[in-house]
């Protein structure tokens, strides 16, 4: 991959041959990368050692944000406008809108989640009816915004799918939980508990899924480490897998 | 009916064991805990301790099913509160086969990802790869430049693959109500279809075949003669499930209205796949939101209006038919061609041979690079070790496996490996319909229940 294709202020809009949405040259700056080659331990030998640039998400998109046949603007009326009906200020809930590779993401703000899931459950015009679950994500570099949850909702009305992104900080893993509104999402977010530690504030019973009740601890945060141990490979010690060189 | 399909062991709960002693307990022997009596049974001492519990005047009892049973699917702990032979409460306990593989991702490349993400949920081994390559895919804006080869390919090792998972449904589902004989069937035709794999593959499980940017090699001569008769002989097996079990009056007694999730609960609870078509809505990711190309070929979705456990085994039957009728398109549609991107900074550099020590790489390949061009030498080890980059962002894919959606959640921060990747498994969401479906039921019927929810704990725990 070179580097004018990962630049995060292009031209990739909504993919293919529709509209391309334009999108602000400022995304959430995930991490710095030094160096060319992403060798991190070791001496640099290559001169490019003093090489530093910030890697930043897809921003914040602007209208029009396309999608196929415009889908994307319909979708983003429709849910501002049924969040007026309810007194609340688009602009409060929905912190910004990512058109980014054919998928549109709203981020939202987590007190407001519920509020705009249900919306966006019951409203006829936009009726995402399925929820398939949390995905955490952990990004140590996103300073405040450390810990998000990603939910992606569908509409079989409608035949859409949209992303709904919400962000809490380490010192304060606090979400709304949505099992009130999607049911599924009971077990969905207690794997999110029980592997980054977000704490979903109204789910009935959020304990641990997968690891064991007393676990210390949640694994998938990018500072719990892998584990492992170095092997023996046809006479070479192979370190463990979080060990290796990465380049990234 | 229910003894042969009651519980085997039971265990206490939240029970302190009293000592060691319990271990050597024999059958149905009763012991005291600070939490009540609790009784380990080992063989079909079932009425005895229904008997004493009664006896007991307790108001409740609490069992154990799992997480080694056999009829569990795997290492699934089904815990059950029952009045009699009747499920009052019904709890999943799981996470016995938790391994880690969202975690370990994080630390290969990308490519080396399809390795992991294919032993999720084993028994859809190619869906799995398939869901990961195209958010990759997605990741990397190639989507257009995958071959139609590729596509096409893809396209029937997932069909072949809803066949082998249906099999395997059918089957441990028969056998779990004393059918052995579709059991034997249900195995037979699988290892047909695991034949196949091994021949384009190399192996039975665990492909890891689909790769970002395409396969990993093409169909190895004869393959498509293979797949052509394969293809009759299965149209010959399916009829005999069907004049096996259709219509079959005990398997119906036992099926029917068991296991019961209408539409309304299938949308709260986010069950999807045969669960959800049971409940008469055609809802296929194949025909509402294609992928691979599915929008050009003919199939049918079949439906249930049973909302049960008897339509769900319906719909797998007749889903294996649409299936062969899909893989028929595809080689019918085969034309020579590139499996790969043909961006060289993307495709694996090796071209796969069998050589007289196994597979492995093509002795043209290790010429030209150790002989000819040291930049094809750097190329080839660059991309080896360190992978090829990702544009940062963020990509979802979702495919149609034959338990539900599929989804891949795929996050990049421009590096060499996968920054986060979160799957969307179907088995873990529909395992949450179990309480709906079992309260209120009976003992029996849970295994019944389970079966037509076809968890696989792999993809549950991954």
């Amino acid at each position: 991959m070179t580097d004018e294709r990962r630049t995060g202020n292009g031209e990739q809009g909504a993919g293919g041959t529709d509209l391309p949405a334009a999108r602000g040259d400022t995304g959430d700056v995930i991490r710095v990368q030094k160096g060319m080659f992403g060798a991190n331990n070791g001496g640099d030998t290559t001169g490019y050692g003093g090489l530093v640039r910030t890697v930043s998400l897809p921003g914040a998109s602007s209208r029009p944000y396309g999608g196929p046949g415009g889908v994307f603007d319909e979708i983003a009326d429709e849910l501002e406008g049924a969040l007026e009906e309810q007194g609340l200020v688009p602009g409060n809930a929905i912190e910004k809108t990512v058109v980014d590779r054919g998928e549109i993401t709203f981020h939202i703000a987590r007190e407001h989640l519920v509020q705009v899931a249900r919306t966006l459950r019951d409203d006829p015009a936009l009726r995402f009816e399925l929820c398939t679950g949390v995905s955490g994500v952990h990004f140590l570099g996103d300073q405040g915004r450390e810990l998000h949850a990603v939910y992606h909702l569908r509409s079989l009305t409608h035949g859409r799918l949209i992303r709904l992104e919400v962000s809490a900080p380490d010192a304060d893993p606090h979400v709304p939980s949505l099992v009130e509104v999607y049911p599924t999402n009971d077990w969905h977010e207690r794997e999110t508990y029980d592997f980054f530690g977000l704490i979903f504030d109204g789910h009935p019973a959020l304990t641990r899924i997968m690891m064991p009740d007393d676990w210390q601890g949640f694994p998938q945060r990018k500072d719990y480490p892998l584990g492992g141990i170095p092997v023996e490979y046809k006479g070479a010690q192979i370190p463990a897998p979080d060990q290796r060189r990465s380049y990234s | 009916m229910s003894a042969p399909h009651a519980p085997h062991s039971s265990h206490g709960q939240r029970g302190t064991p009293s000592d060691g002693g319990s271990a050597t307990a024999g059958s149905g022997s009763a012991r005291t805990t600070t939490e009540g009596t609790v009784y380990t049974v080992t063989g079909g001492d079932w009425d005895e301790v229904v008997r004493s519990a009664a006896e007991a005047d307790d108001e409740r009892i609490v069992v154990n099913m799992g997480p080694q049973h056999p009829s569990t699917h795997g290492v699934l702990r089904l815990i059950l509160e029952i009045d009699g032979e009747t499920v009052t409460e019904a709890r999943c306990g799981i996470g016995y086969l938790h391994t880690g593989i969202e975690k370990n991702l994080e630390f290969r490349n990308w490519t080396q990802g399809t390795t992991f993400v294919t032993r999720m949920d084993y028994l859809t081994s190619f869906f799995n790869e398939t869901a990961y390559c195209l958010g990759v895919e997605k990741l990397l804006g190639i989507q257009d430049d995958v071959p139609d080869r590729a596509t096409l390919l893809r396209v029937l090792l997932m069909e072949l693959n809803r066949l082998s998972s249906h099999l395997v449904c059918i089957a441990t589902g028969g056998m779990e109500l004393g059918a052995t004989t579709i059991m034997i069937y249900g195995f037979r035709d699988r290892e047909l279809i695991l034949d196949a794999y091994e021949l384009i593959t190399g192996l039975r499980m665990n492909h890891a075949f689909i790769r970002p940017g395409g396969l990993a090699q093409d169909l190895p001569p004869g393959a498509v003669d293979h797949l052509r008769e394969l293809l009759k002989t299965l149209r010959a097996n399916l009829p005999e499930y069907d004049k096996l079990a259709t219509g079959n009056p005990i398997f119906k007694a036992r099926m029917q209205d068991v296991g019961y999730l209408d539409l309304a609960g299938c949308m709260a609870l986010g069950a999807t796949g045969p669960i959800l078509r049971s409940t008469g809505l055609p809802h296929d990711l194949r025909k509402s939101d294609p992928y691979c190309g599915y929008e050009t070929f003919d199939f049918d979705v079949p439906t249930a209006d049973t909302c049960d456990a008897y339509g769900r085994f319906l719909i797998r039957l007749e889903e294996m038919r649409q299936s062969l009728r899909i893989v028929e398109q595809c080689l019918d549609r085969l034309e020579p061609g590139p499996v790969m991107v043909a961006d060289k900074k993307i495709a694996w550099p090796a071209q796969l041979a069998l050589g007289p020590d196994g597979l492995g790489n093509s002795l043209d390949h290790i010429k030209n690079i150790m002989g000819t061009s040291m930049e094809a030498l750097i190329h080839h080890f660059k991309l080896v070790t360190e992978g090829f980059r990702v544009p940062p962002g963020q990509a979802y894919a979702a495919v149609e496996s034959p338990k539900g959606e599929l989804g891949a959640h795929v996050v990049s921060d421009g590096g060499t490996r996968p920054y986060r990747v979160h799957f969307r498994d179907p088995s873990f969401t529909n395992l949450q319909a179990m309480a709906a479906m079992c309260e209120g039921g009976q003992v029996a019927d849970v295994i019944v229940a389970v079966a037509s929810i076809d968890p696989v704990m792999g993809g549950v725990d991954r």
